[in-house]
């Protein structure tokens, strides 16, 4: 085992581990905390993966934006800071097996695939990532129109939010 | 070196574990909490298969990119609304928002 | 004359030396090396970080007309470490009902926001601990870590004051992050690159000549960032007490005490580095690498000082104020900013380097000259309409 496989697993291990507790802890705000554990171990898998622009901004995006959504809107939404009731429905035994079902099922598919155990070739010394990802998305031959459209989208969930949201006075 | 099927396997893992939240919790915050793990590992995947396929083809960062801005629209979106029912309904609880099953 | 050129990377060099000498694989030995440079740079930042405590006090004790600390040792240098020995040897409270895991975490990130900045920091060209190409996407994103400590502390407090505090200022780091965004875009667009070390290398201008607005912006953000005043909402002492961190005491409290001094620091620092041409200063970061940690050291004080500076001379702004200050008009301008800066620099960029400052120069003052004047114009207008219904509620 070298050093990056032991660091893959330490990283792999407390992703999934937090991302157990954000399905299965009570207390909302914890679970929160704890999506926030998890995108953390995501964005450390993808600088493994050599990718540190989409590392970063896995970073400002999901925790500097999203989990602090969702803090926000856990406070918002309860009289009281107890919780109290069942916080599974009464299916969680059947989701739980569904879960497991595609897990497996997931698995058992890849297994079969001949590229499954590829190891990723040497990055090239001089590869510029962050070149060529902006080239790519603002050149006409490439990522342009998906990338206005996604630009379009956000500026569409942005009044949409505001509009859903107000309250008029 | 660390073969692709660790990173796939890892994404899988995360996968279902969020499914089992969406499917599982009552809360609609703890839902859309659920669908953000899954759009997370579908992220790893994107970002694996860049890695381990030609560098040279972005495409899978940028689609990453493409779904880091559908996850920001959908939680903006989804919060505003769980907000709104909320203050109509006075619950977040996803069972009893029946108002439109008859 | 090795050692003499770069003594820190003969020193590191030495060290793997003896290290592989003693049976290590190099592997290995690079990663103590690189712990130990870790250590050493946080522990000079703690040093430091108790000297900004003096040079604070110090300093706002001459803007209120007052001494300072004047007691212990020379010019009471050695009060700080009496300020330390105070904090630690206070009672550490944990409030009825707070959170325990939560409470007690929110200081450690939020020094850690702080901490996880210097990693990027140029200190001399050769002198950085990473040079990232996505470098001030991660000043943002360390950002980020700080603002998730702050509704932490608040939250876990179980206190309203708290609470209210943590609201209050989250709102403004998440709002004041997209100007500020914006505006680290201007320094990217001018040298075509994100990486700190780049920027600072193509600054032979410094970039505060091209975009002063920009440099002024960037200053207002980075102490909205900060959390300082005028923008101090979230500790606003005459109505919430102490904000967010009401409940701390001890050294959990110097913690968040110490990350600010030093966040402050540190956005001194960027803001020399940005637009102040960093460690560059006439060619005398080529003369020797710690000639060029003390001109960027010096640099990151005089914006420090600047800072201080705005703190203590202006008032506290309002909630709705400071949010409308940002979404109405920062943002707005720092968009229309940044496009112009980056047509003039399109259309300018072959042109002699005379034509070239002129001419981004002027766009930067046409552009201040309208926000201005468009700013004056609503706000009289705002005035006359709220001054009108006063007028016509007395009669």
């Amino acid at each position: 085992m070298t050093i990056s496989q032991i660091i893959f697993l330490v990283v792999a291990g407390f992703t999934l581990a937090s991302a157990l507790m954000v399905v299965t802890t009570r207390n909302l705000i914890h679970a929160a905390l704890f999506l926030v554990a998890t995108l953390f171990g995501v964005a450390v898998v993808y600088a493994i993966l050599q990718a540190g622009f989409l590392a970063v901004v896995q970073v400002v995006i999901y925790i500097g934006a999203i989990a602090i959504l969702f803090i926000f809107a856990v406070m918002l939404t309860r009289r009281d800071m107890r919780d109290r009731g069942p916080q599974m429905n009464r299916m969680q035994w059947i989701g739980a097996l569904l879960a497991l079902l595609i897990f497996i099922g997931l698995s058992f598919l890849l297994s079969s695939w001949d590229g499954y155990s590829a190891v990723a070739q040497e990055m090239p010394a001089d590869f510029d990532t962050m070149g060529r990802l902006g080239e790519a998305l603002v050149s006409p031959d490439a990522y342009l129109l998906p990338f206005e459209v996604a630009s379009v989208l956000l500026l569409a969930a942005l009044v949409g939010a505001v509009y859903v949201a107000y309250t008029r006075r | 070196m660390i073969p692709i099927s660790w990173y796939l396997t890892l994404s899988a893992a995360l996968f279902s574990i969020g499914l089992f939240g969406v499917l599982t919790r009552r809360n609609a915050i703890a839902i859309l909490l659920g669908i953000e793990l899954m759009l997370n590992a579908v992220n790893v995947n994107l970002a694996a298969f860049w890695r381990y396929g030609d560098v040279n083809q972005i495409t899978g960062q940028i689609f990453a990119i493409i779904v880091f801005a559908v996850a920001a629209a959908e939680v903006a979106v989804g919060l505003a609304l769980v907000i709104s029912v909320y203050r109509k309904k006075n619950t977040v609880i996803a069972e009893e928002i029946d108002l439109m099953k008859w | 004359m090795e050692f003499w050129k770069d003594p820190l990377k003969a020193a590191a060099d030495w060290l793997a030396g003896i290290l592989v000498g003693w049976g290590l694989a190099s592997q290995v030995s690079q990663v103590i090396i690189a712990f130990l440079g870790v250590l050493i740079l946080i522990s000079l930042l703690m040093v430091l970080d108790i000297f900004l405590v003096w040079v604070e006090r110090k300093t706002v004790a001459r803007f209120q007309d007052r001494l300072g600390p004047n007691r212990l040792g020379p010019f009471g240098l050695i009060q700080p470490f009496a300020d330390i020995i105070k904090l630690l040897i206070k009672e550490d409270t944990t409030p009825g009902g707070a959170d325990k895991w939560v409470y007690n975490l929110a200081p450690v990130l939020s020094m850690m926001s702080v901490l996880m900045i210097w990693a990027i920091i140029p200190l001399a060209p050769t002198v950085v601990g990473v040079d990232l190409n996505v470098g001030i996407l991660y000043l943002i994103a360390a950002g980020a870590i700080g603002t998730l400590s702050i509704i932490m502390a608040g939250w876990s407090s179980n206190n309203k004051f708290a609470m209210i505090g943590a609201f209050r200022e989250v709102a403004i780091l998440v709002s004041f992050e997209i100007p500020m965004l914006t505006i680290l875009l201007i320094p990217t667009v001018l040298s075509g690159t994100m990486g700190i070390n780049g920027i600072i290398e193509s600054q032979s201008l410094w970039y505060v000549f091209l975009s002063p607005l920009g440099a002024l912006i960037f200053l207002i953000a980075a102490i909205a960032e900060l959390g300082r005043a005028p923008f101090d909402m979230g500790e606003a002492e005459s109505e919430l007490v102490a904000g967010y961190n009401i409940e701390y005491s001890g050294m959990k409290f110097g913690m968040f005490y110490a990350g600010e001094l030093l966040h402050a620091f540190t956005f001194g620092g960027f803001w020399a580095i940005f637009f102040f041409g960093g460690y560059r200063f006439f060619g005398l970061e080529k003369v020797h690498p710690f000639l060029a940690v003390a001109v960027l050291i010096f640099k990151a004080m005089l914006g420090y000082w600047v800072i201080m500076w705005v703190k203590y001379t202006l008032m506290r702004i309002r909630i709705d104020h400071m949010l409308a200050l940002n979404w109405k008009f920062l943002t707005p301008l720092a968009f229309i900013l940044l496009m112009a800066t980056a047509l003039t620099n399109a259309i300018l960029k072959n042109s002699s380097i005379l034509i070239y400052w002129a001419g981004m120069f002027i766009v930067n003052i046409i552009i201040a000259f309208v926000a201005l004047e468009i700013a004056r114009r609503v706000s009289t207008a705002q005035r006359a309409r709220l001054e009108g219904r006063k007028g016509a509620a007395a009669a």
